[in-house]
Order: structure tokens, then C-alpha cells, then sequence
């Protein structure tokens, strides 16, 4: 009970005193996430948009294939990932392992199932008018699309917060990809892994509560975002 | 009108937080390490001075020493520090390490409860201590993740004829600190590198029942990974940090290097040959 006290003691004294090293980790993790939730956007939506309104045969293994990826343990996505991009691995040649860019494509490949499928879900509910009065306004195919994402609008920004939570709050392929090399590829949460495995408790846990934090502020400013839109 | 002048405010604002990442113009060297070595520390204080004088950034990639040594046979970094000598050996007879060097020294204990309910206190020769927690089955938690305090560990099992095995021998795949936590609230022995311990000690009630022995010697070697077999190794820049921590003034760093309770917590041994 006593390192939860001194998880919030220390965690207010390290936001206090504006502790170098964990706005350095904050500010990494910021940019990791940002990145990884975009690029699984950009692949993941129009994916899942296109999964949706086609057609085609094993679209249903499809859908299954992708809901059981968003099981997939973030360390085993890493160490697939690992395997590729490690020197004895296919791209071995451009020396991404340990870097913030492979952490960031960990992410990308932890987020895109997610919001693929929730994208196809999203798609789905929309009312099938809005697509077929798109067309007899004379829309071609993007402009169909857009106009029923915009219908969707509200559940899309709920796939990409999801996108979002899922990428920043993993550990298994930050850790396996980035090193958790310290000012380099040192996350929230392999920083607070770290600090677990060092038995101290307490500073994991201010860690983790400044996540949280930091966690709930972007969450409010997108479902505000949400919301105004 | 307004609420779109502050959303766009907003986002370039975001963009300008998120900025890609520089491209760092200084060159960096992959060192694969022991948590041990760089949870007391050391490295924090022994790589900046070289790290300004080469223009260069070591990323330090703390895991187990089995970890290090795979991150070696795969290319994946440019040198290792590690704590291993057998498994060390192995790696540079297959020809994945060149220019070994013995860096530096410090020692292992078992540590356990003030009931020390096997009565190996005071006990000066390692082997016989671990027989009689084994014979008396108390509790004793094992590191279990091929890590050089896991390696040493096996080492003296074998040197006693014994495999350990049933309830009581616990292996759980954890790092030093959580296993001093583990073996504190099961009120188990462990093994544990001295340094980890006494940054522990107040956390918990274990105490040192087994210590001295030369088996007990923890012995860190630093190796380059082979540039014969991975020419993309930075290999001028990982044999001059060889040099730098085998030099008079990183040997110095590493002898002045002490934990907040004035320890020192490694003993620099370059020059010198493990047998």
C-alpha cells in the first residue's frame, strides 16, 4: 500500500520540479504514439472502408483474420516485427532495430488491425442510403467513400482513440524494438517496466500515473474534438 | 469563424510538439549490456566522457546477458558488457566476439531470511550453502532468465551435483531488484550481485548468509562484436571505447564509482586475466 503513496508523492515532485528525464520520455512517447496512430490510420480506414462495402470471397475469414490480430500479444507482434527487421532478417540492411522508427512500426502494425476492424464495423452501421444518394448526386467512388465516412464520422474518431490507447499503453513492442534505450527509445511504459524490474515500485508507478494523466488529457481534447465536429 | 482560428492554432501547434525526429548528426554505438551494469548506474557516469570526446552517443541496450550476447550473434549491436565467462567463451570460439577484455569485478552472495531456517549462515563455501537449502527444501527463488547472476547460479548447482528442482525452487524470469522483492516476501534465498543488494538493502529484511566464496566472483567483460562476420559494425569506434573503459582514467571511473550509500560497487581489474 505504501509505494502507491509514494508512487503519487513522487509523481507530483517529478511534474514539479520538471524532471529532465521524464519530460524527455513523455515527450518520445508523445511522438511515437502520434506516429503510430496516424500511420494506422491511414492504412487502417480506407482498409477497413474497403473490406466493408466490397463483395468478395473469404471477406468473412477476412474479418475473423483481423479480430483475432487485435489478440495478438504486444510482445509477439515485436518479436515478429524483430525478426524482420533485425540484421539477420530480410531488412537487416537498413539498420532499423533500436531506433524510434521501429518502435513507431510496432505501433503501426499493433494499431491497424484494430481500427481496420473497427472502421469495417463503423461502415457497416451506416444507413445504406448515404452512400446510393451520394451516387445519385453524381459522386464517384471517393467522394461516396468520404461521404459515408463523414456519416460514420463519430465512430471513426472512436477507432482512432482506441488506435490511440492501444499503441501508448504497450510495453511488449516498444521494449523489443526500441531497446528502451535511455534519451533514445525510452517510453512511458518500458521506463516503467524498467523501473518495476528494479523492484522500485513506487517510481513505476508515479510513471504510471503521469501516463494516466497525460492519457486523460488527450482523450478529453479528442472527445471534445469529437464532439464539435 | 473563431472556433476554426483556434483549431488551426491547435494543430500547428500539435505539429510543431510532434516534429519528426531530427536526424542525429553524431554517430552511435550499440553496446548490449547486463541490467546489473546499468541499473547501478555506472555507465551513466563511465560513457559521457568518451561519448563527448568521439562525438558519438553509446545507446545502451540494458537486457539479460544471455539476450546481449544473441543481440551480438545476430549483428544486432556494435560490442557487449557482460558478466558471463563460459557463455562469453562460447560466443567468442564461434567466432562472434574479437578483443575480449576483463573490465571488472565484483561478487556474488546469498542472501536469505534472519530465520535462515537451512542454517547456512556464515557459510564460506557457496556449494555447501545451496546443498542445504536444497536438502531442507526452503524456499529459493532463481533469476531463470539466462542472465549472468541465472548462469552463475547453474554454475554452483553443478559444481554439487545438484539439480534443483520442486516447489520450493522458484524461477521466475524476473530481473534482480523484482527477485530481491520476490524472495523478501517469500521469505526465500536468492543469489544476488552485491551492488543490486545493497541498493536494495532497506526495502528488505534479507540478509547476507553466504559470502567470500571464489566461486562467488563476478567477473564483466567487455567484446567486440566480430566486424569479420558483420562489416556493418562500427568497429573503430567500438574497439576505442574497449580501450577507454580498460584505460587508466575509465578504470579510475569505475573505482570511484559508488552507490548513495558511499559502496563501491565494482572492483577494475584491466590488465588482469579471470581464470
Amino acid at each position: 500500500m505504501h509505494f502507491i503513496v509514494e508512487g503519487l508523492n513522487t509523481a507530483f515532485l517529478l511534474i514539479v520540479t520538471l524532471n529532465r528525464e521524464v519530460f524527455e520520455i513523455v515527450l518520445f512517447t508523445l511522438k511515437v504514439s502520434f506516429w503510430g496512430t496516424l500511420l494506422s490510420t491511414l492504412f487502417g480506414v480506407p482498409l477497413g472502408f474497403l473490406i466493408a462495402i466490397k463483395d468478395f470471397p473469404g471477406k468473412a475469414v477476412i474479418h475473423t483474420f483481423l479480430n483475432a490480430l487485435m489478440a495478438l500479444p504486444t510482445v509477439v507482434v515485436g518479436l515478429t516485427v524483430y525478426a524482420f527487421i533485425s540484421r539477420q532478417g530480410p531488412l537487416g540492411e537498413w539498420g532499423l532495430l533500436f531506433s524510434p522508427g521501429a518502435v513507431i512500426i510496432g505501433q503501426w502494425i499493433l494499431a491497424t488491425p484494430l481500427i481496420c476492424a473497427l472502421t469495417i464495423s463503423a461502415t457497416q452501421s451506416v444507413d445504406t442510403k448515404v452512400g446510393l444518394t451520394a451516387l445519385t448526386l453524381g459522386a464517384n467512388f471517393v467522394q461516396e467513400a468520404f461521404a459515408i465516412l463523414r456519416e460514420a464520422r463519430f465512430s471513426l474518431f472512436a477507432a482512432i482513440i482506441a488506435g490511440f490507447g492501444r499503441v501508448i499503453a504497450e510495453v511488449g513492442a516498444a521494449m523489443m524494438l526500441g531497446g528502451n534505450i535511455r534519451g533514445y527509445t525510452r517510453t512511458m511504459t518500458t521506463a516503467i517496466a524498467l523501473e518495476t524490474s528494479k523492484g522500485e515500485f513506487g517510481f513505476g508507478l508515479a510513471l504510471g500515473f503521469i501516463l494516466m494523466t497525460i492519457a486523460l488529457a488527450i482523450n478529453f481534447l479528442f472527445t471534445y474534438l469529437q464532439r464539435r465536429r | 469563424m473563431k472556433t476554426n482560428k483556434i483549431k488551426i492554432l491547435f494543430i500547428v501547434l500539435t505539429l510543431i510538439v510532434i516534429l519528426p525526429f531530427t536526424i542525429f548528426a553524431e554517430e552511435r554505438l550499440k553496446l548490449a549490456t547486463t541490467t546489473s551494469t546499468e541499473n547501478t548506474g555506472l555507465l551513466k557516469a563511465l560513457l559521457p566522457p568518451f561519448e563527448n570526446r568521439n562525438n558519438c552517443k553509446i545507446d545502451v541496450i540494458a537486457v539479460g546477458t544471455g539476450q546481449s550476447l544473441k543481440l551480438g550473434e545476430q549483428g544486432d549491436v556494435d560490442v557487449v558488457l557482460v558478466h558471463a565467462p563460459e557463455l562469453e567463451e562460447k560466443f567468442v570460439k564461434d567466432g562472434y566476439g574479437i578483443n575480449r577484455q576483463y573490465v571488472m569485478y565484483n561478487d556474488f552472495i546469498i542472501v536469505g531470511p534472519p530465520e535462515d531456517l537451512a542454517k547456512i549462515k556464515g557459510s564460506k563455501v557457496a556449494k555447501e550453502a545451496l546443498a542445504k537449502i536444497a536438502a531442507t527444501q526452503t524456499p529459493f527463488v532463481s533469476r531463470g532468465d539466462k542472465s549472468g547472476t541465472h548462469t552463475k547460479e547453474l554454475a554452483i548447482w553443478k559444481a554439487v551435483n545438484i539439480k534443483p528442482a520442486g516447489n520450493w525452487y522458484i524461477e521466475s524470469g524476473k530481473g534482480m531488484g523484482e527477485v530481491l522483492n520476490m524472495a523478501n516476501e517469500k521469505k526465500a534465498y536468492t543469489l544476488s550481485d552485491r551492488g543490486t543488494y545493497l541498493a536494495y538493502r532497506e526495502k528488505t529484511t534479507s540478509i547476507i548468509l553466504c559470502e567470500g566464496d571464489p566461486i562467488l566472483g563476478n567477473p564483466y567483460h567487455i567484446i567486440e562484436v566480430n566486424p569479420g562476420k558483420f562489416p556493418h559494425v562500427k568497429k573503430e569506434l567500438a574497439s576505442k571505447l574497449i580501450e577507454w573503459v580498460t584505460s587508466k582514467e575509465g578504470q579510475q571511473i569505475i573505482h570511484d564509482f559508488k552507490d548513495k550509500n558511499g559502496n563501491p560497487l565494482f572492483i577494475p581489474t584491466a590488465g588482469q586475466k579471470w581464470q
